[in-house]
């Protein structure tokens, strides 16, 4: 008999020792007190007695044996729950590399593999193992994870909960020695464990899962991947996910929009796409300002689009559709002659009415009011 | 008839007169406008030295020339050279916006950027590779260990021979303005 794909459900968590696994336990002894057949596909308690205990009277699969390098490794027996195709299985630890020799190179490859027999899976995963945030939280923590997961898993899934604690309780459960045996707590301490380490990994989960969020509420035609079925309700209400849409033109004073944009956009959790609308062939000036734009684009993690267009609003509105803008910012507009000003609205006030619903916020130049200030 | 006519023509043009002076007279100053000659004026993480600064921007007035401040933020070796730095870029953007500010004031164009390295000098490298400059003016470390050394002015002669290059000595009175103390441009200030 065919059975449909299993439910996969993520519990995403900042760091080790914030409680993922005990929740993924906990949750499958609730699905097996409710009378669902649930196996522990693979589980990595790391020592801790709160996790063990969890795990207390729910089925295991036993782990088979991998021979590399004359080393013996322990493995998720994939074979074996495929055979036993329980209606949950619970699997630790979606990042895994696995050893040589087995079905696949990683652990998230043999859950779409238990998906695809109709099984459904509970995970986890700590969001530095995500492949977009890995340079991100490189940078936030010092320290790079080798195992790395596609977003698109993250994304493909039916569910994404966040197992969230704060900083200081996390380290309070690490000094309890609840997270690592007595020995490596300090090592912990003075390395990943650090407070400042923890808040950026933190606030990095929790705009991951809001993008989420997000992008499971948008239509596929603008996310760009089929999530119909999944569609909650397009004329929802944003809550979260904001754009931004700098409109900039090759020259430095762009430069000066392009920053106010990106701290906008750090406040907002926002993702930051720079706009030229070109009606010429940029000259040699040009195309120094626009490489020079293209780092900065480049260096704050900024999106970069060049247009060709002769209308800026049209070709603004047509891009902030496609993008799914929700603030558009510009620089002051140039002075118009009284006739230009006569027989065409300025941009802003095109923008306004092109673009219902989004926000349009002008970038003053700020040289100007010291000037006027000290005048 | 045709007196009216000539009336309302007069009052028409007096009020079309008026709104247009109007405009002239209300638009703001125009702000510096770039200009060919280029003064590189590189800067690292740890704060700026508003000294170098204002001996960069005297420089950059008296040349009629548009000054090129460059942050020279550092990617580490387990980075890719072009990933992205926010955190340091939060640092860089309070000080290229404070820069405008004081430029502002000595009337001079500015035209900034965030260069990425392996190092300090190697970020110069790149910023130095990729544009055409007419001067570099760099402050020589202050006794705190800020600014560059000896042996990155060294390097920098060695290395950019087509460009004139200035060092500053930093004067003892100096206060450095921090990443953290420039998020408000207004702090900038001068020990001297």
């Amino acid at each position: 008999m065919h059975r449909a794909r299993g439910h996969h459900k993520i519990f995403l968590g900042m760091a080790a020792g914030v409680g993922k696994t005990y929740r993924m336990l906990q949750e499958g002894q609730a699905d097996a007190e409710a009378g669902r057949d649930v196996v522990i596909g693979h589980l990595e308690p790391h020592g801790r007695t709160e996790t063990i205990v969890q795990a207390d009277g729910l089925e295991m699969i036993p782990r088979r044996r991998v021979r590399y390098r004359g080393t013996e490794l322990e493995e998720m027996d994939l074979p074996a729950i495929l055979r036993r195709r329980p209606e949950l299985a619970l699997i630790d630890e979606l990042a895994h590399t696995n050893a040589p020799g087995v079905e696949h190179e990683k652990r998230y490859e043999d859950i779409e593999d238990v998906l695809a027999g109709g099984i459904d899976v509970f995970s986890t995963v700590n969001v530095q193992h995500l492949e977009s945030l890995n340079d991100q939280i490189a940078e936030l923590t010092g320290i790079r994870v080798r195992e790395t997961v596609p977003d698109a898993i993250l994304g493909s899934a039916d569910e994404v909960v966040l197992i969230d604690i704060t900083p200081q309780s996390l380290i309070e459960r690490l000094l309890a020695g609840k997270v690592y045996p007595g020995e490596r707590i300090e090592a912990a301490l003075s390395n990943f464990f650090k407070l400042e380490n923890l808040s950026a990994l933190r606030e990095v989960a929790l705009r991951q899962v809001a993008e989420e969020v997000e992008a499971k509420r948008m239509p596929s035609e603008v996310s760009g991947r089929p999530r119909n079925e999944r569609l909650i309700d397009t004329a929802a209400p944003q809550a979260v996910g904001e754009r931004l849409l700098a409109l900039i033109t090759p020259h430095p004073r762009s430069q000066r929009i392009v920053r106010r944009a990106w701290r906008s956009a750090q406040r907002l959790g926002a993702e930051l796409d720079l706009l030229w609308v070109a009606d010429h062939e940029p000259d040699r000036d040009e195309q120094e300002q626009v490489e020079a734009l293209r780092r900065l684009a480049s260096v704050l993690g900024a999106h970069l689009l060049i247009e060709r267009g002769d209308d800026v609003a049209l070709v603004t509105q047509r891009v902030a559709n496609e993008r799914g803008t929700t603030y558009v910012l510009m620089g002051t507009p140039r002075s118009r002659s009284a006739f230009s000003r006569l027989t065409r609205p300025a941009l802003p006030f095109r923008l306004l009415r092109l673009l219902p619903g989004v926000d349009v916020r002008i970038v003053a130049d700020r040289t100007q009011r010291t000037e006027r200030g000290a005048s | 008839m045709s007196a009216v006519l000539i009336a309302l023509a007069v009052l028409l043009a007096a009020a079309l007169a008026t709104v247009l002076v109007r405009d002239r007279v209300r638009r703001p100053a125009r702000p510096p406008v770039a200009t060919a000659r280029r003064i590189l004026f590189p800067f690292v993480a740890h704060g700026l030295s508003p000294a170098a600064l204002d001996a960069a921007l005297r420089l950059a007035r008296a040349e009629d020339a548009t000054l090129v401040p460059v942050f020279l933020a550092r990617v580490s070796l387990d980075l890719p050279l072009d990933t992205p730095l926010p955190r340091q870029c939060a640092s860089a953007i309070p000080l290229q916006e404070a820069i405008e500010l004081r430029a502002a004031k000595f009337a001079v164009a500015v035209d900034a950027r965030i260069e990425r390295g392996r190092s300090c000098r190697h970020a110069l490298r790149q910023a130095i590779a990729s544009e055409r400059f007419d001067r570099i003016v760099i402050a020589a470390a202050a006794e705190d260990g800020h600014g560059f050394h000896a042996d990155d002015v060294r390097w920098l002669l060695d290395n950019a021979f087509d460009v004139e290059i200035v060092v500053l000595r930093p004067g003892k009175a100096e206060q450095l303005v921090s990443s953290t103390q420039a998020q408000s441009p207004r702090i900038l200030r001068t020990g001297r």
